[in-house]
């Protein structure tokens, strides 16, 4: 009896003694499906273990997120560290010093020898300052393919797309969904742009983001991915859900055949149990050109002026790359890691054909790193329109999208 | 005798009312010119004064987004307007028959208005909602061929909008007219029925041009609901599907939030104010400046 209360004393003062240094920090981030929220339940762990506390602030919905973040940043009410696309979404924010350059820990930590692609620090890098810490990669360019709901239909697995689309016919015949697609601008958009990706040669899809060049948009290889894009429309036509979870639902539970979505889906198929090569496939670049793009998360530092919370700030800035924290974050995630050097052998199968293809070096930048908020938002709207009205030809969106190319900066 | 300085009447209420004239002449009045200054900016992320011209107002008009937006708001608009008003008025006129239970009637036709838009657009998305909504039910019970799908066909979402807009706003209404009615003197009523006028005349030729102030109030109640409407759509469609239900309000948020631009936020803002203005100054000089005349 007297052993345990000399050790509930013991504890009782470690937890005053730590309490003392530790210091709330507010993270926000929109990671609140089951997986995500499983991912970032890891961070939280590692960064309580610091002697810190993670006072998490999720909100649902990329967009809505963004906004929430971006005016209590504006608005001087900051948090302690924000979750963010990297790419061009944080460039005003960087410009106007809302945020905290991170060069110091960044050297201090040797990120530019151990993250891989090295366009990823890139992405975090404005005038040769590093503002962010990158977490993972994520590529859009996957379909998703419910074993139980082709066997159910009597025919095998597609191994790309162009069989997928073959198979829609009979799928629906065995009154399954052929595409589930969230009723969203930015799933579909970002379908469109998978097709774009990998469905006609890569320089196409440099020469319409990079370059933004109007006349390859307006062109005839484009004019194909349009063409597929009323494909997908047909396939995905009696698709009601919104939420892309919920439609990646559709899939493991073999209403619907397939699901184009980026490797954030992993993760769903992961809590409901299922097993790669088994249950369901994976198609990297849709099964015709295996390429992954490599955007993904990462986390800001706005400037702050509490000393403790600076400190604070740093602590988990220098944790985010950690090898163990990024081996624990990504399986529970479904993306891959920021760095090549750590053992990811206990990853599925998925996530071995992603790292592998990370390995060869087969992979594009992201839209977001490319073009603008504003330039994306506008793609979105198009995209929620053609998907929604069936009515409206590929020819008249692209007409759309060329003039959207031409004022895009 | 000396007069008193005008300036020291009412000393105290004047002093009153200073935090009140601050606010409005910084937070609304500067408020507005400054959203249409910076309208006339390159503005992204953040507020910058990078002159364009007219270049957002030339983008906001050729954006189809926005059309369809100023045609959804003008449908929903005119439709609920001239709808909350007739249910309003039946639904009081109703009550005014001195029926039994009247208190629960009233509490069942206004409960609907102590919810939040954001409930009101859940609860009718799913009652529009063809899977386990009216159009199950309805097939459940027989008619198979029943299809009752608004909020999942483009041309016809707003109006699945509208059922919910007139559900919440129908209670209030009813109320601030069975308030008028209330208030009509019964000898006006008496008088009325010795001239043997039915009621439906007395009501229309009577009764209603006496509620005048009534009806001036539920009118700005409406028509600055109608206007504002952002959050129904937001939890009922989301825009969708595509964007046939995208209001101007949702455009400007969206705009200067999701987008990061500003600038053609702050325009799709000012062109709404301005609306707004082309209604309410005609209405306004006609309502208050005649009396002068007259």
């Amino acid at each position: 009896m007297k052993t345990i209360y000399k050790l509930l004393v013991v504890v009782t003062l470690i937890c005053a003694v730590t309490a003392a240094f530790a210091e709330d920090l507010e993270v926000m981030h929109w990671w609140t499906s089951g997986g995500e929220a499983a991912a970032v339940a890891e961070f939280a762990k590692a960064f309580d273990a610091t002697g810190n506390h993670w006072v998490d602030a999720a909100i649902v919905g990329g967009e809505a997120a963004r906004a929430v973040m971006v005016s209590r940043i504006t608005g001087g009410d900051p948090m302690g560290a924000f979750q963010f696309n990297h790419g061009r979404q944080a460039e005003e924010l960087i410009q106007a010093g809302l945020l905290r350059d991170i060069t110091d820990i960044a050297e201090a930590q040797g990120w530019k020898d151990i993250v891989n692609p090295p366009t990823l620090l890139d992405a975090c890098t404005v005038d040769g300052r590093i503002y962010c810490a990158p977490v993972n990669i994520h590529s859009w360019q996957w379909l998703w393919l419910s074993h139980k709901a082709f066997e159910d239909a009597g025919l095998p697995v597609p191994t790309n797309w162009d069989e997928f689309v073959a198979a829609a016919p009979a799928l629906e015949a065995a009154g399954k969904l052929p595409l589930a697609m969230g009723q969203q601008g930015w799933q579909q958009s970002g379908a469109f742009n998978v097709m774009m990706a990998t469905l006609v040669p890569q320089e196409i899809y440099l020469a319409v983001y990079k370059d933004k060049n109007p006349e390859v948009a307006g062109g005839e290889e484009v004019a194909k991915v349009f063409k597929a894009a009323a494909d997908a429309r047909a396939m995905s036509a009696k698709s009601t859900v919104q939420n892309w979870n919920d439609a990646t639902n559709l899939v493991i539970t073999a209403q619907a055949g397939g699901q184009i979505m980026g490797d954030w889906a992993q993760g769903e198929f992961a809590v409901a149990g299922q097993v790669a090569g088994t249950d369901y496939s994976c198609l990297p670049g849709l099964g015709v050109t295996e390429m992954l793009d490599t955007g993904g998360d990462a986390f800001y530092f706005p400037v702050l002026k509490d000393e403790a919370q600076i400190a604070a700030q740093g602590e988990l800035a220098a944790l985010l790359l950690k090898p163990e924290v990024q081996v624990a974050f990504n399986l529970k995630k479904g993306s891959l890691p920021v760095r090549g050097d750590i053992d990811m052998s206990t990853a599925n199968a998925c996530m071995q054909k992603g790292l592998a293809l990370l390995a060869e070096g087969k992979i594009l930048p992201s839209t977001g790193q490319l073009i603008t908020p504003d330039t994306s938002n506008q793609i979105n709207t198009l995209f929620a329109e053609f998907f929604a009205d069936p009515s409206m030809t590929p020819e008249d969106a692209q007409k759309q999208f060329v003039s959207i190319i031409e004022t895009a900066e | 005798m000396k007069r008193p300085n005008q300036l020291f009447r009412n000393l105290s209420a004047k002093i009153a009312a200073i935090p009140m004239i601050v606010t409005g002449l910084f937070v609304f009045v500067g408020g507005t010119v400054w959203t249409v200054v910076y309208s006339f900016t390159k503005s992204g992320l953040l507020p910058r004064l990078k002159w364009v011209g007219l270049d957002q107002y030339e983008r906001l008009w050729s954006t189809k987004r926005w059309l369809v937006s100023i045609e959804n708001l003008a449908i929903y608009g005119i439709s609920m307007l001239v709808l909350v008003f007739v249910i309003g008025f039946i639904l009081a006129t109703l009550i005014d028959q001195k029926v039994r239970f009247e208190n629960a009637f009233r509490t069942i036709i206004l409960y609907p208005f102590a919810l939040s838009f954001v409930v009101t657009g859940l609860v009718w998305q799913w009652i529009l909602n063809p899977e386990f909504g009216i159009q199950s039910i309805v097939r459940d019970l027989g008619w198979k061929s029943f299809t009752f799908d608004p909020l999942y066909t483009p041309e016809i979402a707003i109006y699945g909008v509208l059922i919910a807009g007139l559900w919440q706003g129908s209670g209030l209404v009813m109320v601030l007219m069975l308030a008028g009615l209330r208030g009509i003197d019964q000898d006006i009523w008496k008088a009325a029925r010795v001239d043997g006028i039915p009621a439906w005349k007395t009501y229309l030729f009577i009764v209603i041009p006496m509620m005048r102030p009534v009806f001036i109030t539920t009118l700005v109640l409406v028509v600055s609901g109608i206007v504002k409407l952002y959050d129904l759509i937001v939890a009922q469609t989301g825009g969708g599907p595509g964007i046939a239900t995208e209001v101007p309000a949702k455009y400007v948020y969206d705009m200067m939030f999701a987008a990061s631009n500003l600038g053609q936020g702050f325009a799709a803002s000012t062109m709404m104010l301005v609306t707004v203005a082309l209604i309410v100054i005609p209405w306004a000089m006609l309502e208050f400046g005649g009396k002068k005349n007259g």
